[in-house]
């Protein structure tokens, strides 16, 4: 199937530093797509070419397998960017219609989309107030309100969970596999991994302005895998270190879990046959696959992202 | 294009429809009239009343230091200067005797000292008073001098320029008063509106927005809109004030004392025309309002009105675009705005100062270069076509200050739009002109 976004070799330089160095992957209609890194990745570059701020030193970027136009195309993506105000001053349905507007919508389409999801997310009596006499978490659901309000193909979030509380994190984590469902694309860049493994199906990891994994979740956590598994049982101190598998000192909260890493060429099911065999009464027995999180910093520790250089477009 | 007419117009309505528009708008002529009448009554009523003995051996002063609205004179020979208080005076002046030609001071005693002008009034009388006696001792009449001083004025100044076959009729007068207008209304509204453009560019990076905005529109958009969606404000505003001001002058002078009027009438009829006896009657100030409406007449304008237009506009959108670029980089510390705006605001100074004096004098190198330079130009430009057009100033002069005008606008605003979209994304980094440079000439 042919990928909603396809970026070939982008590059990109600051005055002193490459941004974005040499970066490929594609996006495929209807997934939610990660883009990871620590701060100073490039992450927010990468975006800014997606969104046609920015304009590539080098590559191609084909949008629904055409080369991508910042001018026309614009209406074809929503994006929420991490500094995401808006006009203090300005009324909020007004403030909508404005944004619709630059977007591309026509007044009465602009109008027609705006109730409707303010009717959706129960924003209907703020339509008179300014912005300034919102909530932070109100104003948050406007903005992401604003964000996906024209229907986009391809939406963008650069960290939209940043300061929001469980239960708008939770609003808003629905509305976005709602989304996807619906058949929009959806790009999530953070540098949560918890936030990522939840949501993501497919992921891209860069650290200084390249590209370092490219996958589904599913695959990299295999490719990362280090055979550990987790043992719980009501006597703990059964679990001793033998041929099988050696016990880790990593502890888990629950006392009557044990780690232990397999040794090489040792199936699952051995360690199992072990200790049925031993009498140990087991509880629950499960694969621990590393979390992105762990993944991430072994990448990543030994790398440091150098301070953001400023910028010559 | 038809994003940049929608940010015009959001721009455009968010100030109109602010109701510190509408009270600027209304209050500041209000407060400009109050002012001129206020200070006129209080320069008035803030005078003090003197009432001065007079111990006069000599004899002769008696009747000739006559008494105006501050200075009372009094004549009296048994007052001295350790009674003048008790019986009311506020001073005293005691004459020496003049014996012939020898220099004589005459003495001012007061319980509070009197103000400088009032000594140098006293002081006029005086010497006129003694001045008279001499011609009088020479064998003059003082009331034929009167009616010579009178008669005299039967001259009066009409200047002409010259321009090959063509001469029109000068009026050096209103063309330093307009000069002098035009200058200083561009000057102020240069400083108002560019100050309202820094601020309004500023708004984008203060609420958090710029990204949000340049994600749908290029930066390049989102400056031009702002600026003219603000200059459309201040050219709004602009002309309500004309209005307001328009109708209280016409208020004003429909205000008038009656007897002024009909004077005023009179004059108009006849063209200025009148018989020495009559020009004696009218009142100096109806003189003068009929001296102004009569110039106000002959002037030329169309021309006056269109080139203000032209300079005014053009003058904002050269100096508009430089308040936006500065209004781009600068973070929420006002401070930063401050140093940066120096390099702007010093030229729109320094353009005023030439102005006063290319006014007096229009036509040195100094006079055309400023009015064909764009920092410049608008005002001195303006000062030097009032003396007019194409006498003082030859048709390619003008052409050449509106094309080099219309050029450096366009070279500004290409310039700015430059450093905007750099400067628009960037927090939190403090950023100097030499910076802002290089990203005006960076290659795209």
């Amino acid at each position: 199937m042919e990928p909603l976004l396809s970026l070939s070799h982008l590059v990109k330089h600051y005055a002193t530093q490459k941004a974005v160095d040499d970066i490929s992957f594609d996006i495929q209609k209807g997934s939610i797509f990660g883009l990871l890194g620590p701060n100073g990745a490039g992450k927010t570059t990468l975006l800014r070419m997606i969104t046609g701020i920015f304009y590539p030193d080098g590559g191609t970027i084909q949008l629904d397998g055409k080369h991508f136009d910042p001018l026309l195309d614009i209406r074809e993506i929503g994006y929420m960017p991490e500094e995401r105000g808006l006009y203090k001053k300005m009324k909020i349905g007004e403030q909508a219609l404005y944004l619709a507007q630059l977007r591309g919508l026509s007044k009465a389409d602009a109008m027609e989309k705006i109730k409707y999801w303010f009717e959706k997310f129960e924003m209907q009596s703020w339509w008179n107030k300014k912005v300034e006499d919102l909530s932070k978490g109100m104003s948050q659901k406007l903005q992401f309100v604003i964000t996906v309000l024209h229907e986009p193909k391809l939406i963008i979030l650069d960290e939209p969970f940043s300061g929001l509380d469980p239960l708008n994190a939770n609003l808003i984590k629905d509305e976005i596999y709602n989304l996807a469902k619906k058949g929009s694309t959806i790009i999530f860049s953070t540098h949560r991994m918890e936030q990522v493994e939840e949501i993501c199906d497919h992921i891209v990891l860069v650290n200084l302005g390249k590209k370092i994994l490219d996958g589904t979740v599913a695959d990299i956590k295999q490719q990362f895998k280090e055979y550990i598994f987790a043992i719980e049982t009501n006597h703990p101190a059964l679990i001793k270190d033998n041929t099988l598998f050696s016990v880790l000192d990593k502890a888990d909260k629950n006392p009557n879990k044990i780690l232990v890493k397999l040794s090489n060429a040792v199936a699952s099911n051995e360690v199992l046959k072990y200790l049925i065999e031993q009498n140990i009464p087991i509880v629950s027995y499960n694969e621990v696959l590393p979390s992105l999180n762990d993944i991430f910093i072994q990448l990543v520790e030994d790398t440091h992202a150098k301070a953001r250089a400023f910028q010559n477009i | 294009m038809h994003k940049i007419w929608i940010i015009i117009q959001r721009e455009y309505t968010s100030r109109v429809k602010n109701k510190r528009f509408l009270l600027v708008t209304f209050l500041v002529p209000l407060l400009m009239v109050g002012l001129i009448v206020g200070s006129a009554y209080f320069s008035f009523k803030g005078t003090e009343e003197r009432k001065i003995a007079v111990v006069d051996p000599n004899g002769f002063f008696k009747d000739k230091l006559k008494n105006s609205n501050q200075l009372k004179f009094e004549f009296s020979n048994d007052v001295d200067t350790s009674n003048y208080q008790a019986k009311g005076y506020t001073d005293i002046l005691l004459m020496p005797l003049f014996e012939g030609d020898k220099k004589a001071d005459y003495i001012l005693r007061s319980k509070k000292s009197m103000g400088f002008s009032l000594q140098e009034s006293i002081s006029r009388k005086i010497n006129a008073a003694i001045e008279d006696r001499m011609l009088e001792k020479a064998g003059i009449q003082q009331s034929i001098l009167d009616s010579i001083h009178q008669s005299a004025q039967i001259a009066e100044l009409k200047a002409y320029e010259d321009e090959g076959k063509k001469s029109k009729e000068s009026n050096a007068g209103l063309a330093m008063a307009i000069g002098y207008a035009s200058g200083l209304l561009i000057y102020i509204t240069m400083f108002i509106y560019g100050t309202m453009v820094l601020r309004g560019v500023m708004e984008e990076k203060t609420n958090r927005i710029a990204e949000v905005i340049v994600s749908s529109v290029k930066p390049f958009e989102l400056m031009l809109g702002k600026i003219i969606g603000i200059g459309a404000v201040g050219l709004t505003q602009f002309l309500m004030w004309i209005i307001v001001v328009v109708t209280l002058t016409g208020v004003g002078f429909g205000l008038l004392p009656d007897d002024m009027q009909n004077q005023l009438q009179q004059l108009q009829q006849s063209g200025g025309q009148m018989g020495a006896a009559g020009m004696a009657q009218a009142s100096e100030s109806a003189k003068n309002i009929y001296a102004f409406q009569h110039v106000i007449s002959t002037t030329n304008w169309p021309l006056i009105i269109g080139l203000f237009l032209f300079y005014f506009l053009g003058g904002f959108l050269f100096y508009a675009a430089l308040f936006a670029a500065v209004g781009s980089v600068v973070n929420e510390d006002p401070q930063d705005a401050q140093s940066l705006m120096f390099p702007i605001t010093m030229p729109i100074i320094f353009s005023y100062i030439i102005t006063n004096v290319v006014i007096q004098n229009p036509n040195t190198p100094m006079a055309f270069w400023a009015s064909v330079i764009p920092f410049s130009s608008p005002m001195v430009m303006m000062a030097r076509v009032s003396y007019g057009v194409p006498t003082t100033v030859p048709y390619w002069e003008l052409a050449l200050s509106m094309v080099t005008l219309i050029g450096g606008f366009l070279l500004t605003t290409w310039l700015s739009a430059k450093i905007y979209r750099t400067g628009i994304l960037m927090y939190g980094k403090k950023v100097t002109w030499k910076e802002m440079i290089k990203w005006a000439f960076a290659k795209s």
